[in-house]
């Protein structure tokens, strides 16, 4: 375990409020990885074996066109994370995510992980906890965007 | 601490009734994104244009067609003409969108409260949040907010947001304010390959700007239903809601508090709003629902 990662991963909002114990086992999980422009952190359909916590840099999450260039469904930046379908069956990833500038994460891996939290379902229940708090505001933010609120105003004719 | 509070219509000064349009004269036309043109108006005797504040609106004529409220998009004290940002999305709108260089329409106003951007203390933040057409009420506020932040008295975030990169709308006057050092974010509900900026609701942004909470004063305009979100984001940041201040839309006639037509709850929007608190007002319209 790097004592860096350990003290940078105290500080990202993710783990805000973990106790310092079991986020040093979450590091012992944990390395930097750097990304640059353009480069791929994560691609549809691979196993999803990586929890990024993203510290420096913007990401995109997104969807590729055959032959064309992906569209762009959410972006995020330090202090979020990028990689939740290791969550849930089929533990593939879902979409890509790709750096729009160089990006530095520091990256859990989650075989490693799910080891510990099998032995610690406190941990387990604390870590859930926070990715179901990051489900729930994508899913609200998704719901805001279905609906297409711009549309409600141009369907009032003046 | 400042209060917000729902100022009373200031009297049009147009030397008419205020149930009487002025002629005036459009002097410039342009072409915004999508289907909306911005009309720059001048009057077309020799009276002057009267005073207004960031935030109230007119009503504009098309003759023969209708009249409907628009929103001022220009600066108060500004020098140069009256400018009004339109979307073509019915037949008194595309009459007014269509509306040459030359052309005389009819103005009434300035009606309505506005966004009480004299009264902020010195050294509080400002966050102004926007989707789609909503920046033009706010757009002449902006403006002189820049100005504000400039002169040392306090900070200015602004966070548009649009529908897709191709409808953002002012996008040259972002650029400016974020030259100016404004704090300026601009997300857009679907991106495009070439779009490398946020994309995500207007909320997205929110909880991560830097600004201080705690004394912060926030605009937002948009459709009713982003406001509440964008409200309840602020009020989670810990700003105070009745420092939180927001632009109603409803279906203006009178403009002078007299037909009823844009009463929502105990308001007539035209004349207690457009522009409300949140805190204690419009908090409580948000939830209303239909009877």
């Amino acid at each position: 375990m790097s004592e860096s990662v350990a003290e940078d991963l105290r500080a990202h909002a993710f783990l805000a409020g973990l106790p310092e114990g079991t986020v040093d086992i979450i590091a012992g999980c944990a390395r930097w990885a750097t990304f640059d422009t353009g480069q791929l952190l994560l691609r549809e359909g691979e196993p999803a074996d990586t929890l990024h916590l993203v510290h420096r840099g913007r990401v995109v999450i997104e969807m590729h066109q055959p032959g064309d260039g992906g569209l762009s469904i959410e972006t995020v930046g330090a202090g979020h994370v990028v990689g939740i379908s290791w969550v849930s069956p089929p533990y593939r990833w879902q979409f890509d995510a790709r750096a729009l500038e160089p990006v530095t994460t520091m990256a859990v891996d989650v075989g490693q992980l799910r080891a510990e939290l099998g032995r610690r379902p406190a941990l387990g229940f604390a870590l859930l906890d926070r990715l179901a708090s990051v489900l729930a505001e994508r899913l609200q933010s998704t719901r805001i965007r279905v609906l297409d609120l711009h549309r409600l105003d141009d369907d009032r004719p003046r | 601490m400042m209060t917000v509070r729902a100022e009373p219509t200031p009297e049009p000064r147009t030397g008419h009734s205020p149930l009487t349009p002025a002629p005036y004269r459009v002097v410039g036309r342009r072409a915004e994104v999508g289907d909306v043109v911005t009309l720059s108006l001048e009057p077309a005797g020799t009276s002057l244009a009267p005073d207004f504040v960031h935030g109230q609106f007119n009503m504009v004529t098309a003759f023969g067609v209708g009249e409907v409220a628009i929103s001022i998009s220009s600066a108060p004290g500004a020098a140069g003409p009256i400018e009004h940002s339109i979307r073509d999305v019915g037949a008194v709108t595309h009459a007014l969108c269509s509306a040459p260089i030359g052309a005389v329409l009819g103005v009434r106003g300035p009606f309505g409260t506005g966004w009480e951007v004299d009264h902020f203390e010195d050294g509080v933040d400002v966050v102004v949040v926007a989707g789609g057409i909503g920046l033009a009420p706010l757009r002449g506020a902006v403006r002189d907010l820049v100005d504000r932040q400039r002169g040392g008295r306090g900070r200015l975030f602004v966070v548009a947001g649009a529908r897709s990169p191709d409808q953002i709308l002012y996008a040259e006057d972002l650029e400016a304010w974020r030259d100016a050092g404004a704090h300026v974010v601009v997300t857009v509900d679907v991106g495009t390959p070439e779009w490398e900026g946020p994309v995500g609701v207007v909320t997205t942004p929110l909880p991560a700007l830097p600004f201080d909470p705690s004394r912060a004063v926030a605009l937002t305009c948009g459709p009713e239903v982003m406001m509440r979100f964008v409200a309840r984001s602020l009020v989670d940041r810990g700003v105070d809601p009745s420092r939180i201040r927001v632009s109603l839309e409803r279906n203006m006639q009178c403009a002078i508090g007299i037909c009823g037509h844009c009463q929502l709850g105990p308001l007539l929007v035209c004349r207690d709003g457009p522009v409300v608190p949140y805190g204690g007002t419009a908090d409580t319209l948000f939830m209303e629902r239909r009877r």
